[in-house]
């Protein structure tokens, strides 16, 4: 198509200089990857929910730290879980928002079919919206949970009852939470994808992590004890946020058990997700 | 280059597209008409791969449209001008797409100068108007500086200097050699703009010709008279072979508005003045494209009036 011959009675079709350099490579996900980064940092309710999610997290820090100064040095107390709490149990309300948004928003505006016709290939344009919602998920989740361990242990520090970030599994609880928060982000996102719907995919997530738990806890204490540490929230995130073992709750997985049965949810979610979004019609 | 063949969409047991073959060809605007929920956008919706075809199939340039090298230096498609997140500048709204095939941001400056935004590239487009959004829309068409370009209803709701902006934008890029695909229900439109017609109504096709092969096809050619003494007129024509009719009163003057059918004005001239009547006008009335389509999508109405699935055909066009 770069020489058109001249209809009979048109004027022949003038020389053009191309406006755009050719491309060097098939469109793919590099390019992608830059476009969702793009579309994630350009729109302000990515910045409102991300702030939102460092305040709560951080603010409940300073406030549980400080209430329960006089708890420091009980042996029932642990100085790094009440510094992480926020950052977990309230993090996970508002970084659900990011995530489906990713999406979700794509289809409230009608966007989808835009950026489906600039990148057709589906597959990759769902990797690049997911690579980059994690990785923006977990930079900010690690900036909130280590500014809420260092805060918090710093208003425990006068108590001697504070943890540092080189006590035993400090380091650890850390880490896993923004981990943690990364896959109910990768969660939502999943959801979002299934559902296309904002307000469907965070009730969806807020009923899966918040509902299932409560309703669990109305079964006998066996049954509960037998499917507890399969529950995507409620007391499962404990081990996560704790340095030792929740005294009493030896039903559950250790920490790192209990974070594979959450990233396993989002797995599943982000699959199926991936799968409705590639075959459905836009 | 775009290429349907044997294309066609059902949503559950609504056809808005059936068995629809047609080629969409470089260096002219085609124009794809219909009337509303004909299959217009159903049909662009699978060019495009955002629908996958119940059966048929459609290429961009002989390859289906997710398997080309880099889209938009290929096609650059408006399907609803409105279909942006609001939140987000025109400026990043065309970066993000132009990222995804590796055009430069330089390019973005220019589109946005090339359609006039650049003014407002820094704000958001909840606050565009339609014609604004519409000429965003086109700026992210022309990003990748494309070969195809397809506009549905890019006309729509829009004032008349956005229409003649619109229209000589797609003219030119038809000029460029560009191929052009223009879907609209509104047939005085595309009389100005098309060069090439597709017609389709019910998701069927209609009519795949050049605009005025279309206009003479379907409407038989007149010629209107207006002479001072129709009665001689009359007698003049019918003697060269014609026939006439009376579509106007007598004026006080005595002059009446003929038609005259089955002669050309050259041979009508001729035979007034060799029987000495007087003309005070003489003009070959062109079919407007709007009866033209009028009188070919009636037949075609009658046509599947009488076929057993009718009611389940009608109005089973989407609008995204």
């Amino acid at each position: 198509m770069t020489s058109v011959t001249a209809q009979p009675g048109k004027p022949a079709a003038a020389k053009r200089v191309p406006a755009v350099p050719p491309a060097t490579r098939r469109s793919g996900f590099a390019g992608t990857l830059r476009s969702e980064f793009t579309k994630l940092s350009s729109v302000r309710s990515t910045y409102f929910t991300l702030i939102a999610f460092f305040v709560a997290g951080l603010g409940f820090a300073i406030a549980a730290t400080a209430g329960n100064r006089v708890n420091a040095g009980h042996p029932l107390f642990d100085p790094t879980a009440t510094s992480l709490r926020g950052a977990v149990y309230l993090g996970e309300l508002i970084i659900v928002v990011v995530g489906a948004l990713v999406i979700t928003s794509e289809y409230g505006t009608r966007m989808v079919s835009t950026s489906m016709t600039a990148m057709p290939r589906r597959g990759v344009l769902y990797g690049a919206k997911a690579v980059v919602l994690a990785c923006v998920s977990l930079a900010v989740a690690l900036v909130t949970s280590f500014a809420s361990f260092f805060v918090g242990q710093a208003i425990l520090a006068s108590t001697h009852g504070g943890a540092s970030i080189t006590s035993p599994n400090a380091l650890r609880a850390v880490l896993l939470s923004a981990a943690f928060v990364t896959c109910c982000a990768l969660l939502a996102f999943g959801l979002g994808a299934i559902i296309r719907y904002t307000a469907g995919a965070v009730t969806t997530l807020f009923g899966l992590v918040f509902l299932i738990p409560l309703l669990a806890e109305a079964l006998p204490d066996n049954w509960f004890h037998d499917m507890a540490r399969w529950l995507p929230g409620g007391s499962a995130l404990e081990p996560i946020v704790s340095t030792a073992p929740v005294p009493g709750e030896t039903f559950l997985f250790g920490p790192y058990g209990e974070l594979a049965v959450f990233a396993g949810y989002a797995a599943v979610a982000v699959v199926i997700g991936a799968l409705l979004f590639r075959r459905r019609d836009a | 280059m775009i290429e349907a063949k044997g294309l066609a969409k059902r949503y559950g047991d609504k056809a808005a597209v059936a068995g629809l073959s047609f080629t969409v060809r470089p260096g002219m605007v085609t124009g794809f008409l219909g009337p509303n929920g004909a299959g217009k956008t159903t049909t662009m919706r699978l060019i495009l791969g955002l629908d996958r075809p119940t059966e048929g199939s459609v290429t961009v340039n002989g390859k289906p449209f997710s398997g080309l090298y880099s889209p938009m230096r290929e096609v650059g498609a408006l399907l609803d001008a409105k279909a942006v997140h609001g939140g987000r500048s025109a400026y990043n709204h065309l970066l993000c797409l132009a990222q995804t095939n590796d055009i430069p941001r330089t390019r973005v400056d220019e589109v946005l100068s090339v359609v006039g935004l650049s003014e407002v590239a820094g704000k958001r487009s909840k606050g565009f108007s339609l014609g604004m959004s519409q000429r965003l829309g086109i700026a992210a068409t022309l990003l990748g500086d494309p070969e195809i370009l397809m506009f549905d209803e890019p006309v729509n709701g829009l004032d008349p200097e956005g229409i003649l902006w619109i229209r000589n934008l797609m003219k030119r890029l038809a000029a460029e050699g560009r191929t052009v695909f223009v879907s609209s229900h509104l047939m005085s439109e595309m009389e100005n703009t098309a060069d090439h017609l597709i017609v389709i109504g019910r998701g069927r096709l209609i009519a795949d010709c050049s605009a005025a092969e279309f206009i003479a096809r379907s409407a038989p050619q007149a010629v209107h008279a207006r002479p001072p003494r129709p009665d001689a007129l009359a007698r003049a024509v019918a003697a060269a072979g014609g026939r006439v009719t009376i579509t106007g009163n007598a004026t006080p003057g005595g002059s009446a508005e003929l038609e005259v059918h089955g002669l050309d004005p050259e041979r009508i001239g001729d035979a007034a003045f060799a029987a000495g009547v007087p003309l005070h006008l003489l003009a070959p009335s062109r079919a407007s494209l709007e009866e033209a389509f009028m009188e070919l999508t009636a037949d075609s109405v009658e046509y599947q009036g009488a076929a057993h699935e009718s009611r389940r055909l009608a109005g089973a066009g989407r609008k995204a």
